[in-house]
This record gives C-alpha cells, structure tokens and sequence, in this order.
C-alpha cells in the first residue's frame, strides 16, 4: 500500500517559493489502478515523483507497504527503487542501446548474471509483444514499440508497483488504447499496484478503479472512477469529464435560453444516467408506452463503459401537462436511474405562441 | 625535393603526430573526467556541490583565456620540472596537455549536457547509482558527440604543436619555419602545409565517420 500524508513541495524559484503540492493525503492499496488526473501545471507529476522520491517533498510522509521511504539512507532508497517500475511519457530509453540491452539494463544494474538477465529479458519480450525486436534501437521502433519497451524495463526487477507519467500522452489513440489494455493485464496478471498520471479522463475511465483529481497542487475530488464520473462535485471534475461526454443539444433547442420556470410550449429537460444493469433496461420504451399524453423526445445519448460497467447518459424532453410530467418523473424515479431536472426550453424552430 | 628534405619531412610529421596523439591521450584521460565533473557537480546535477563546481569552473576559464604561446612560455619552470627540460618535442607535450585539459573539458561537458535529463530520472528510478549513471547513460548516450568533439580537440592540437615548434619542440611547424621561411625555401613551406591539410582532413573524416557509426539516433 502507497500512502502520503500531508505531502507538500515548495520549489524555490527565482521570485520566492513556489508551492507545487499543498497537502496531499492519498491512500493506494495494493492490486489497484488509481488515477490522478489534473491540467498541466496541477502537480501531479510531482506528485507522482514523490512517492518513489525522485522529487522529496518538503514536509509529509511517504510509506511504502509500511516503510518509511524519506527515512531510508540512499542504498535503501535505491534498493526500494529498484522495486518501484517508473515509465514516461517520453519512454527515457537509452538511444544507444537496443531493445534487449535496454530491458536488461536495470538488471545489470542490479549486478545480475548475464544467463539470468537472458531468461528474464526473454520472458518480457513476449510480454510486451516484442519478440522480434530484440536487436532493433530505438530510433527504428513506433512509439507504441517505445512505450512497450519502457513497460518491459519497468517490470524487469518485479516490482509491486508501477508508476505510469503519462504514459500514454505522446501515442495516437489507438495505440494508448493497446498501451492501457497492456497496462491493465500487468495489473491483472501480476497483480500490480499501478499510479497512473494523466490529463485526459479517457485514460482514467479505460483502465483505473479510483481517481483523484489534482488542482492547484490539493486534491479537489477523489473516489471510484464511477462515482466521480456519475456524480462529479468540483467544477474542474465536471469540466474534464464533459471533455468526454457531450452535452450538447440539437441544433433546434440550442440557443434558446434555458430557464427553470416551466412555461407554455417549452420542453422540460431531464438529464438520465444509466450506470450497471439499468444501461440495458428498456426505461424509456416503458415510460412512452404509461405515459401516452406526455410528449417525449430524445435529444442526447450515449452508452460507454466505465472499466467494465455500462454507463449510459441521455438527455429528453418531456412536454405536456404538468401533472402527467410529475407522474412520469416519479416513474423514472422508481427505476435504477439518476434524473436530474436541467430546465425548460423552446425549440428555436418553431413560432413563439 | 631532395631525399633529405623529404626525410626531413617525414620526421617531422612524426614528430608532430607523437605530440599530437601523447597530449590528446593524457589530456583526454584527464579532461573527459574533467568534463563529467563540470556536469555532475552543476546544481541540480547527480552529484551537486555548487562550490566545486564554481572552482573548477574557474580554473578551466582561466586557462583556457590564456593563449598558447604565452601558456606555453609562462609554465617553462612546471615543464623542466616534469620532464627535466623545456626544450624539445617531449616537453612539448606539457603545455599542450596543460591547454587541451580544460578545452576537453567543457567539451565533453557540452556533450553530456546534451544527454536528456529524462534518461538520467529513468536511470535514478531504477535505483542506479551517481557513478552507474555516468558510465552507462551518460557516456554511451553522449559518446558520438564527444567523438566529434575530441575530433575538434585534435584538430586545434595539431595546430598548437606547431606553435610549440618555435620554442624548439620540433614538428612540421618549426620545419615549415626553419626551412621555408627562414631559409627561404617556399617549397618545404608549400609541402608542410599540404601535409597539415590532408593529416586535418584525414582526422576529421575519421572521427566523423566514427561518430556516425556509433549514433543510433
């Protein structure tokens, strides 16, 4: 288990102290995929640096499966290095070196036999899928190849952990999304603690269970990548979160002022979240069918997946008499759904009554 | 040409690459750790100790803005006692390794310099230490730069120790001076300067090609 208490860093600029964390407490147990998410400039790589010290924070504690790390003298701290993988955003392979010789660099720093290093070099190449790269240099492989190498020589001390600094941020999408499935069999299978560092919220809802959102060096939001995506408190959580899910409305209600007294002809708007089980139910079609004199009419949807759960958004709006609104609201209620009500709005297309 | 003359050149190219390869090997086997420590020491570097590093620094500044032939008379006494004698093609060799040191130096420091620091995190991530970082990051990343580098070293020593000819050092500088132009014989004059040409020319093709070969960039 990671954990920080009360972690802070001030660098010392040219103009006075610049404070880069504020007071972070952060708990990762072992086995899971958390995620810090923060715009440029939030901390987090610092953060991330301070839990295998390459950055030592100015006041707070790291401990590591009970270790005190700021306690260690520097063979102990390189000693528990060793056992914390550390991959980059720009993967940091030695360009002189090729993709065997950098894998098998951390063992050689360990002072490991070369049949040893051999073995093990081997075992990772297939891994990561690089079998038949092994005498290629850097320079000749795709960035998706680097990163699978950067992964590679991560693992090759067996670590616990694996701390992840945008790691995917330099890649196409395609090629993070075989970076994080990579990332998450590691997880899986050798049942690693992984920190992943990130300003896109695709990251943190493809592969992490918890999520921490960094502002201004504190931490603003945090808990499961569900609940934070679902019910999101913070303005900045909100904002990288519409990143990924779009609210906007159709072009005949856009524009038009949305107000939150109900009035003749406008529509009500009702935000719909689906989450598990209730994504695949059939709410709306039932609701249409016991509610025949409420217009409804669909003006957003979609359905992702959060790790492995569905996760369905939807926008509607009803229209018609308010007492058979009401009733259908509270049957949406009764369902496993989150409602919520936006406002009343009037299609720009047709004439003001 | 008389045999004797092309004897005479012969000689002296000798001479001048005996300087030239004695210094750089010395200067070399101090100025490229010299270099490294300029980096290391830096603030912020791997092994930070800002005062040193003002030291040295200064001290490579200070010879490396005294020019060579005033450098080479003003250490005379250091010379004679190094190698019991101020004169000749072996004493020659002190104050071209003297000079060559702090310009290998901040060389070699503008080579490692170029090493990106993410490389040097990865490393310390790993749990390397200080001296496994110099010698297998910094160095093999940084080796076809300071290849290229040294290849300048060289080059301006070949050109210094015909400076040092002119105080008795020997040489195809103190040939060309004694014979061409002393004596007036513009032909040994005319043959040492094509011999400095193509042994620069042959220096620099192949510490390029070295270079080239070893970057996998």
């Amino acid at each position: 288990m990671i954990k920080l208490s009360h972690v802070e860093k001030t660098y010392q600029g040219p103009d006075g102290p610049v404070p880069a964390l504020k007071g972070i407490d952060l708990e990762i147990a072992s086995g899971e995929i958390y995620g810090i998410i923060g715009l440029s400039g939030a901390g987090k790589s610092t953060l991330v640096r301070c839990i295998n010290l390459l950055e030592r924070p100015t006041a707070g504690s790291v401990t590591i499966d009970g270790q005190d790390m700021l306690a260690l003298s520097d063979s102990e701290l390189r000693e528990a290095r060793s056992h914390i993988g550390m991959i980059f955003q720009h993967f940091n392979l030695l360009s002189s070196a090729n993709v065997y010789d950098n894998i098998a660099f951390p063992l050689r720093l360990a002072g490991k036999p070369e049949s040893e290093i051999k073995a093990k070099v081997t075992e990772l190449l297939r891994l990561v899928g690089l079998d038949q790269k092994a005498h290629q240099y850097p320079s000749q492989l795709s960035g998706g190849q680097k990163q699978r190498v950067g992964i590679a020589r991560a693992l090759a001390n067996d670590p616990k952990i694996l701390l992840c600094d945008e790691a995917t941020s330099a890649l196409d999408p395609q090629t993070t999304k075989a970076i994080l499935a990579l990332i998450q069999r590691i997880n899986k299978d050798l049942g690693l603690t992984v920190v992943v560092i990130t300003h896109e919220m695709q990251v943190i809802k493809e592969i992490c269970d918890k999520v921490a959102v960094l502002d201004g060096g504190v931490i603003a939001e945090r808990g499961r990548v569900l609940d934070v995506f679902t019910n999101p408190q913070q303005p900045i959580t909100k904002e990288f979160i519409s990143v990924l899910l779009s609210n906007d409305l159709p072009a005949a209600f856009r524009g038009g002022a949305v107000s939150q007294e109900p009035s003749d002809g406008a529509y009500m708007l009702l935000r719909l979240t689906f989450i598990g089980d209730s994504a695949d139910d059939p709410v709306i079609a039932d609701m249409i069918r016991r509610f025949p004199d409420v217009e409804v009419t669909l003006l957003f949807g979609n359905l992702d997946q959060i790790k492995a759960t569905p996760f369905g958004r939807m926008i509607i709006g009803l229209r018609g008499a308010q007492e058979d609104i009401q009733t259908a609201i509270d049957y949406l209620r009764s369902r496993e759904l989150k409602e919520e009500v936006i406002g009343y709005v009037r299609r720009n297309d047709t004439p003001a009554a | 040409m008389s045999d004797a003359m092309t004897l005479l050149l012969l000689k002296s190219l000798g001479e001048t690459i005996y300087m030239v390869a004695i210094s750089m090997v010395i200067a070399s086997a101090i100025g490229i750790p010299l270099g490294v420590l300029l980096l290391t020491t830096a603030p912020g570097g791997i092994l930070a100790a800002p005062k040193l590093n003002k030291v040295i620094g200064s001290i490579v500044n200070a010879i490396r803005s005294i020019p060579f032939i005033i450098l080479m008379v003003a250490i005379i006494p250091f010379t004679r006692l190094v190698v019991g004698s101020a004169i000749g093609t072996t004493a020659a060799i002190v104050p071209l390794v003297v000079a060559a040191i702090p310009f290998i130096g901040r060389q070699v420091e503008t080579s490692l310099k170029e090493v990106p620091y993410g490389l040097v995190e990865a490393a310390l991530s790993m749990g390397a230490t200080p001296l496994q970082i110099i010698r297998r990051v910094l160095i093999p990343e940084a080796l076809p730069s300071i290849i290229a580098q040294l290849t300048t070293v060289i080059i301006s020593l070949v050109g210094e120790s015909a400076m040092a000819g002119a105080i008795g050092g020997g040489g195809l500088g103190d040939l060309a001076i004694r014979y061409g132009y002393q004596r007036f014989r513009p032909e040994v004059m005319l043959a040492t300067v094509i011999i400095l040409i193509v042994l620069v020319q042959l220096v620099q093709f192949a510490g390029n090609t070295l270079a080239r070969h070893l970057n996998k960039k």
